[in-house]
């Protein structure tokens, strides 16, 4: 099996050397056709248009099939200590519209994706409450339910960038994101059975919430944006979570940097301050060039990347129609317009939206365009309802330095060049 | 409906033991800590035990792993070494941290006096103080640490508030533009490989 296997993975410059091979050969198939030869593959009787296909019962739960296996999740070894506490990449130039799908979406664990049954789940919530409760699994789904599409954005995405172009491609720059329809209970409604006159003036005061890992994940969140629109998940994309997830409950914290959106979330408590944890303290602050950092940096601000063509998914048709396409978000609210240049910022045009701009969802992108087959600095620029416009990487460094690690939204350069391959740059 | 309101009645009552056995965080002011203490020379011995072996004999980190001790003075630098004595603005935090998340692969094994040693330890290896010092729940308030006023409540609606402002430019937006950096330069990225356990099994 892994012999077979392995004649379906090539390296990234086999398979983009086979790739623009495959193009070139097209091409001259095409040719071949108009001098008035015959397409084989039309002309001759196929296997699969005689004989028979698999059955209803070979697969209970299907996978993509086998020609799609390089669109995985992937891992950058050097980025992390161990893979327990770490990172994978949404394959994302491999993917269209706007629904991640789960099996592929990234994975952030701090202990590991752990295996916790529904029989054993247990959510407590406690603290400044009328009544400090324990659920079951069974009592989530008897509350009143909600579906939503969000993007989760690891506050870390694009992290690797800050100093300068490392990582050549957009699945590693920006793949840090999966966007789902989750379906759950508003955090609000399990906070109002608690009841919430114990918590006096809701202005000053906090929840916070810990997963059942043994990271747990513990972070502060402000009350009024608990009671605004967080959500007490258990299905996404119409399923139910997948383990890396937060099988069987997560929590869904819209806009918010993806280290507050607690997997295996198993406490509430309601607080008069924050509890300034280790994710809220040593880690997801934004030192800036002075030494003093950010604390609660909440929003992820608009942000947008072309997925195609990308260093991983190459031009391999010539020239001629193009369709230049990507993704724009925004944590503070919906996206409004997405500009597209092909000559590094010089000169932009206005990419037409798949669908309008949700709240703090991802939003596709296109822009049709006429390819001469020279040389490209591609760039995408988004704008979203707050009236906020994507920044570049030299204004947000002018204000932050080099060290923030977290919250790099800058607008992203791919160098395409006359061969079609495209290349992670930055530009002057 | 009002908040307050008598809800659905779903859930029950949580009993204190319960709560207690699951709300271990511990707050800036010390809310949260329980009795016990520990010295920096008993914190020194279990340590070596239990920690040491990712972290360092001295806290100073081994290979990739966290280093906890070192870096006074580096975050304005351009690469800052950001550790519980350099950057951790609470010493709560690593109290909280140490109880509830460590060892890495055996979280929640260690006794309250075990964790008041190995923060003493922590301290010490930090030069933050001498080796005859013991934590406790008593004086913990009374450690101060160096980086307590190193950080700032998000402030991007206003430092960068000209990201609003500004009307997109469209034209003729600079003169020239130059490749600065290379990615394929520096090669770091991983090769592309799909030896998933997913892709081989429908591929099978």
């Amino acid at each position: 099996m892994s012999d077979k296997a392995d004649k379906f993975v090539p390296s990234r410059r086999q398979f983009l050397a086979g790739a623009a091979a495959a193009g070139a050969g097209a091409a001259a198939t095409g040719a071949a056709q108009a001098a008035g030869q015959a397409d084989p593959l039309i002309t001759e009787v196929q296997d699969w248009a005689s004989g028979l296909g698999d059955g209803v019962d070979a697969t209970p739960y299907g996978l993509p099939i086998r020609f799609e296996q390089d669109v995985v999740r992937r891992n950058v070894e050097w980025l992390t200590a161990d893979t327990i506490s770490s990172i994978n990449f949404t394959p994302i130039h491999a993917l269209d519209g706007t629904i991640t799908p789960q099996g592929c979406a990234f994975e952030r664990h701090h202990s590991g994706a752990i295996e916790l049954a529904k029989e054993d789940y247990r959510l407590m919530i406690n603290g400044l409450v009328d009544r400090p409760l324990v659920f079951s699994y069974a009592d989530l789904e008897r509350f009143p339910r909600e579906n939503r599409v969000y993007f989760c954005e690891c506050a870390a995405n694009s992290g690797m960038e800050w100093a300068g172009a490392q990582l050549n491609g957009a699945q590693f720059t920006h793949g840090m994101i999966h966007n789902m329809e989750y379906s759950g209970v508003s955090l609000r409604s399990l906070l109002e059975e608690a009841g919430l006159a114990a918590a006096g003036d809701f202005k000053d005061k906090w929840v916070y919430v810990e997963g059942a890992d043994a990271s747990s994940n513990g972070r502060s969140i402000p009350l009024e944006k608990a009671l605004d629109d967080v959500l007490v998940a258990f299905k996404a994309n119409g399923e139910a979570l997948r383990k890396e997830h937060g099988y069987p409950v997560r929590l869904v914290v819209p806009g918010w940097e993806g280290n507050m959106w607690i997997k295996w979330l198993r406490r509430i408590e309601v607080t008069d301050g924050p509890v300034e944890s280790r994710e809220e303290t040593s880690k997801y602050t934004d030192t800036m060039e002075d030494g003093s950092a950010r604390k609660w940096t909440w929003e992820m601000d608009a942000k947008s990347v072309i997925t195609s063509p990308s260093p991983q998914a190459p031009i391999t048709h010539g020239t001629g129609p193009l369709v230049i396409t990507g993704l724009a978000w925004s944590g503070r609210g919906a996206i409004t317009g997405v500009d597209v240049s092909k000559d590094g910022g010089k000169t932009w045009a206005e990419a037409r939206l798949a669908a309008p701009g949700t709240d703090k969802a991802l939003t596709r992108f296109y822009l049709d365009t006429d390819w001469d087959g020279s040389e490209m600095l591609l760039q995408a620029r988004a704008r979203d309802s707050s009236g906020y416009v994507q920044p570049t990487k030299t204004q947000l460094r002018e204000v932050r330095g080099l060290n923030s690690i977290y919250h790099n939204n800058a607008i992203q350069t791919w160098w395409v060049k006359a061969d079609g391959e495209a290349e992670n740059v930055e530009v002057s | 409906t009002p908040l307050w309101a008598d809800g659905l009645g779903l859930g029950r009552v949580a009993l204190p033991e319960e709560i207690a056995a699951w709300d271990l965080d511990v707050s800036p002011d010390g809310t949260g800590l329980p009795p016990g203490s520990g010295d920096v020379w008993t914190g020194e011995e279990i340590f070596a035990e239990k920690c040491a072996v990712c972290h360092g004999d001295f806290a100073e980190g081994v290979g990739n792993w966290p280093k906890l001790a070192g870096g006074r003075g580096t975050l304005d630098r351009e690469d800052p070494l950001k550790t519980v004595g350099s950057y951790w603005p609470y010493l709560s935090t690593g109290w909280d941290y140490i109880n509830r998340s460590m060892p890495f692969g055996a979280a929640q094994t260690l006794e309250p006096d075990e964790v008041y040693a190995i923060l003493a330890y922590i301290l010490y290896s930090n030069d933050l103080v001498d080796e005859d010092f013991t934590l406790s729940q008593e004086n913990f308030t009374s450690v101060s640490m160096p980086n307590a006023q190193g950080f700032f409540v998000d402030d991007r609606l206003t430092s960068e508030q000209y990201f609003w402002t500004t009307e997109p430019c469209m034209q003729d937006c600079k003169e020239t533009v130059e490749i600065t950096m290379r990615a394929r330069v520096l090669d770091v990225t991983p090769e592309e490989t799909a030896a998933s356990e997913a892709g081989t099994a429908s591929a099978a």
